[in-house]
């Protein structure tokens, strides 16, 4: 076979080289895929080759910001007074909200203390903004414009102003990617709000559901239900919205319940997200204190 | 790699269909986004089988991994297989009239769909449905108005250099 095309061709015999090229490459393929899998030893090389794509995502998503940056500098005079009127009512809101929160914060503390436990600390953020491509069609996931130069690492939490988003997979120099938490491949631990009842939340490779399938048939949840993170695992911190339940079926003859909910995240329309920097003692280690210097856009910021 | 020709509108054609797979579409087309670099590539290697050649495959590959964010010569080895094939065979489809070149592209879009699911299945990533069916299905109908684009290119290419060979 390699030999009709050598004859055919004028090029200097590389159609006899041809298979023997293909094997080789085909080693070198399998050998980064192996060793990628593994997933720590090629993430120094996998960072440097992701600077050279940047080009390609920077021209792809132009088209993405340059949409953004018209319509932010289109909008009408009354557009912008509704908004500010809008934005303005929801500050009142939410600083009335803030107020009871530092009693309710002070009060959590010394009942913590009554209890002995250990302190909640506060959760430290840092605003990232969603680049405008579309990554692997057959899996949930983002680009972020924040990475290792930004501190932060694999694993770290990602939430919108609704609930949680997903979490960072993988980290290059100025970009990360994350996966959604409604990609098939993702699971996170949850309670109910209402009563504590501890769960996980499955996703489903829809953007908008999540399924609950490890819930026994007596188990108490309904429709409308309020998930949130529980902690448990150590990826998520606690406490932030999930979903919704939307829907439970139970299946004659299944020991378990079939459970639907909607992700409070607007995973499919957000355009900013918040990574959550956990300050939890384990992780207190350099990276956070350097984080905690470099970090100029905190979620405090907006307070005056 | 022959002397005297250019090689650069077909790598900037890759390289345009690597950046197309990360376009943002809207949601109701996702599914039917047609693979485009596979596309490009099967084009430049049936047409010019001497200056796009193995080695290509891989890096455009490569792009396509770091791109998509998936495992580092996923699309690699699937490219590299199939342009083996359409370089073994590229004197043969070349004169196929469309319909045939279409049937054949099919087979080449469903070689590279079926090595990328064996290497999900291999990784433990779980299929996501029919995507990678309405890809294939997708490309095969566009191939046509790809390949007019692009023998555009070609043609426009060609005409400069006066001591064009294959």
């Amino acid at each position: 076979m390699a030999f009709t095309s050598a004859k055919h061709e004028t090029g200097p015999s590389r159609g006899t080289s041809a298979g023997l090229r293909l094997i080789v490459i085909a080693i070198v393929c399998i050998l980064l895929m192996f060793f990628d899998h593994q997933n720590q030893h090629l993430v120094s090389a996998r960072q440097g080759m992701s600077l050279m794509v940047q080009p390609i995502v920077f021209l792809v998503s132009s088209p993405g910001r340059l949409g953004s940056w018209l319509s932010d500098s289109f909008t009408t005079r009354r557009q912008l007074e509704q908004e500010n009127r809008k934005l303005r009512r929801k500050m009142l809101e939410m600083s009335a909200d803030t107020q009871q929160m530092e009693t309710l914060k002070t009060e959590n503390v010394r009942l913590r203390a009554l209890l002995d436990s250990t302190a909640k600390l506060d959760d430290r953020v840092l605003i990232a903004e969603i680049v405008k491509v579309d990554m692997n069609p057959f899996r949930q996931s983002i680009l972020i414009n924040k990475g290792s130069a930004d501190n932060l690492t694999i694993g770290e939490a990602l939430i919108d102003a609704d609930g949680v988003v997903g979490q960072i997979t993988r980290n290059q120099q100025h970009t990360s990617e994350a996966l959604l938490i409604t990609d098939l491949n993702h699971a996170l631990p949850v309670e109910v709000l209402r009563n504590r009842l501890r769960t996980i939340a499955v996703g489903t490779g829809e953007v908008e559901r999540l399924s609950l399938p490890y819930l026994p048939r007596n188990a108490d949840i309904t429709v409308g239900d309020i998930l949130v993170t529980s902690g448990l695992g150590g990826t998520f911190p606690a406490g932030y919205p999930v979903a919704t339940i939307s829907e439970v079926r139970s299946a004659p003859g299944q020991p378990f319940l079939e459970i639907d909910a909607n992700p409070s995240a607007m995973l499919n329309r957000i355009r900013e997200v918040l990574v959550i920097i956990p300050e939890t003692p384990e992780s207190t280690g350099n990276t956070t204190e350097q984080a905690a210097v470099d970090t100029t856009e905190n979620a405090t910021e907006p307070a005056d | 790699m022959a002397r005297n020709v250019k090689t650069w509108p077909a790598i900037v054609c890759l390289l345009v269909a690597a950046g197309l797979e990360v376009m943002p579409l809207p949601d109701v087309l996702t599914p039917w986004r047609p693979p485009f670099a596979a596309i490009a590539l099967i084009y430049w290697v049936m047409m010019w089988p001497n200056r796009v050649n193995l080695g290509t495959a891989f890096i455009i590959g490569l792009i396509l991994d770091l791109l998509h964010g998936n495992l580092l010569g996923q699309n690699a080895l699937s490219l590299s297989v199939i342009t083996y094939l359409v370089m073994r065979f590229h004197l043969q489809i070349r004169i196929f009239p469309v319909w045939q070149l279409m049937l054949t592209i099919f087979a080449m879009l469903a070689i590279n769909a079926f090595i990328q699911l064996w290497i999900d299945g291999v990784a433990g990533i779980p299929p996501a449905g029919i995507t990678r069916w309405t890809q294939v299905l997708s490309g095969t109908i566009l191939w046509p108005v790809l390949m007019g684009i692009m023998d555009w290119i070609r043609i426009g290419a060609e005409r400069d250099n006066a001591r064009f060979t294959y």
